[in-house]
């Protein structure tokens, strides 16, 4: 894995994860062994901050040990609108697919945690900072599907910049699009779970991300629709202390709660059992 | 973002009424200038006693084939200049001008009210709907209380809430959109942005009764789409829609310098683009010159086809009607499967 993106987040820390043996933790800069904070689900020992995680190691993490099986690898992103600001949307996404050995910023399969078998669509913020174009949409909305015709509960795990700029308006309606199946899968009494990883903003907050039937959030993730920087320039004032973060959303009303990410497993395979038919 | 305001006739010349003082748009001034002229001579005319009827002639034959040779090549960023046009008629204009009766509901019912949003029922070339549109205000007064288009939570919620009550009694739901996207502040960001406009999709994609929306001068992202889920989506045809303003685009990906002239051809936001993309059913032709130059044909043009589409709407059983929603925004999106070639319409 290398540079996470860290242009949603306000303060400027990096999430990088360079090269080496050692790292530093972005939040209390403490000095960390790389194998340790790999073997604490990339958090850190010291002070508990949640590193971004690419979709393979979140899945790794997620699912029991050789369950996951991959649907809808062949998707690839096109260049619908030949989009080309100072470097073209092709190139961008040639240097974006050999940095990162994944086709577009979203990975779905079926797996399972802790013996109970799911859908799973799960974003990565390595890709063009995990934003939604088309491939992204349609391989949810086909998750989504999946789980709706399988009778299977649907974790999507959101880490996102929002929609992707460089597919324009058909980006925008992939949020239209995820959340019509999404309205198919509640009719069809599915369960979804929606995980909110650090961080989750713009179009893919304001789609499926908000829908879940139930909201989890992983600590500290800033959870937006506006951006806190776009939010400061437009009132020209500081923004709350926490702002936008899970802890924030929790207290506001918006999540079901805020959970570490050594708790996961249990806490959805929890979640699953209580909606069990 | 030009200043100049002449004093000018309407367009078509009528000798009396809606006179008016038009904000002039930068590429606009050429216009401007032969409509001073013709606006001179005749008043030398009349002041004079003498016929210049030849020369006035030549004057309009002039402003008309420039005003076609404009409109006809506008890009991408005029276009955006044209939406934003402080004359182009709004949410109220068009209430006034297409709706025989109009009764605003108020308040989502959980926090508050939200002008930048308004809902009414309202009666349309005959029929009884439920009219949902975001308006950005015509003085100052009113521009700072709907805050300028820019809808809140509660904006959103109230629609949504008027929508439930539209699928109730079986009313039709037509949405004006023209904002340049959901309000970006702590208190909306507080009381869930992201949560209401994404409850409005996914409720907009289940409704049972027919929606309608039309985008009339800004679609801006997810604040606009928050109220664009509908079994046809039109456009006027100088509105523009976008997942980012030109400007947002230009200061991400342009960082500093000003390139929203390039952002704006770049995003494809214009009806030219929308509609071979699917993205958009129909496109309203606005009269000569923009929707801004005679407001009364703008909306004569909107009200037909609203007229038309309830019509035809009307027409489908409520499972089609949601059968082929579901299918209109499901085949929205490029893709490239190698086991098999997928995409979405006419994207070559
Ligand atoms: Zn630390």
């Amino acid at each position: 894995m290398s540079q996470a993106p860290n242009d949603a987040n306000p303060n400027h820390r990096t999430h990088g994860v360079p090269e080496g043996l050692w790292m530093r933790c972005p939040e209390c800069s403490a000095m960390l062994f790389r194998k340790a904070v790999e073997e604490s689900l990339h958090v850190c020992p010291e002070c508990g901050h949640h590193f971004r995680i690419s979709a393979h190691v979140r899945i790794s993490q997620l699912c029991d040990p050789d369950t996951f099986e991959e649907l809808f690898q062949d998707i690839e992103p096109g260049d619908p609108i030949h989009f080309h600001d100072k470097k073209s949307y092709k190139d961008r996404l040639q240097s974006e697919q050999s940095k990162t050995g994944n086709k577009d910023a979203v990975v779905c399969g079926k797996g399972f945690i802790k013996g109970r078998p799911l859908v799973l669509a799960v974003m990565d913020p390595t890709f063009m900072m995990g934003s939604m174009g088309s491939v992204v949409g349609e391989k949810i909305t086909r998750a989504i599907e999946q789980a709706t015709e399988a009778k299977l509960p649907l974790l999507i795990v959101s880490c996102s910049g929002g929609a992707r700029m460089q597919e324009s308006t058909l980006s925008l309606m992939q949020m239209a699009k995820t959340s019509a199946a999404l309205a198919r899968l509640d009719d069809a009494g599915g369960l979804f779970i929606s995980l909110l990883a650090d961080p989750t903003t713009g179009g893919v907050t304001a789609s499926f991300a908000m829908l879940g039937d139930f909201i989890i959030a992983e600590p500290r993730a800033l959870i937006a629709f506006a951006g806190p920087r776009t939010i400061a320039n437009t009132i020209k004032m500081a923004l709350p202390d926490g702002f936008q973060r899970a802890e924030f959303l929790e207290e506001k009303g918006f999540l079901d709660f805020v959970i570490h990410r050594k708790d996961l497993r249990s806490e959805i395979a929890r979640l699953i059992d209580f909606c069990a038919k | 973002m030009a200043t100049t305001i002449v004093e000018s006739q309407t367009d078509t010349f009528a000798s009396a009424g809606a006179s008016n003082l038009r904000h002039v748009l930068e590429f606009e001034k050429p216009l401007a200038h032969l409509e001073q002229q013709i606006h001179e001579v005749e008043g030398l005319q009349s002041k004079n006693g003498v016929d210049y009827a030849a020369e006035l002639r030549d004057l309009r034959n002039n402003y008309t084939a420039l005003l076609r040779k404009t409109y006809g090549h506008l890009s991408a960023w005029e276009t955006v200049q044209v939406a934003r046009h402080p004359q182009r008629p709004l949410f109220r204009d068009y209430v006034e001008m297409i709706c025989r009766d109009f009764r605003e509901l108020h308040g989502d019912r959980h926090f508050g009210e939200d002008p930048a949003i308004q809902c009414g029922l309202a009666r349309l070339a005959g029929h009884k709907i439920m009219l949902i549109g975001t308006h950005k205000g015509r003085d100052t007064k009113e521009k700072i209380k709907c805050c300028f288009g820019l809808a809140h939570p509660e904006g959103y919620r109230k629609a949504l809430r008027c929508m439930k009550l539209a699928e109730k009694f079986g009313l039709p739901v037509v949405t004006l959109v023209d904002t340049a996207g959901a309000y970006p502040g702590i208190g909306a960001e507080e009381r869930g942005q992201a949560e209401s406009i994404a409850r409005n999709l996914m409720e907009m994609s289940r409704l049972r009764t027919p929606i309608i929306s039309i985008i009339t001068g800004e679609g801006g992202s997810g604040g606009a789409l928050g109220l664009a889920i509908a079994d046809k989506v039109a456009m006027l045809e100088f509105a523009w829609y976008s997942v980012i303003s030109p400007e947002g685009c230009s200061g991400i990906l342009w960082k500093g310098g000003n390139n929203v002239a390039e952002a704006a051809e770049a995003l494809k936001l214009t009806s030219k683009y929308l509609k071979p993309m699917g993205i958009v059913d129909t496109v309203i032709p606005e009269p000569l010159g923009g929707a801004h130059r005679d407001p009364r044909a703008a909306a004569y043009s909107l009200e037909q086809y609203i007229a038309k589409t309830l019509r035809d709407l009307k027409r489908c059983k409520t499972e089609n009607l949601l059968a082929r929603r579901y299918e209109r925004f499901r085949d929205l999106g490029v893709v490239i499967e190698s086991s098999r070639k997928q995409s979405s319409r006419s994207m070559a």
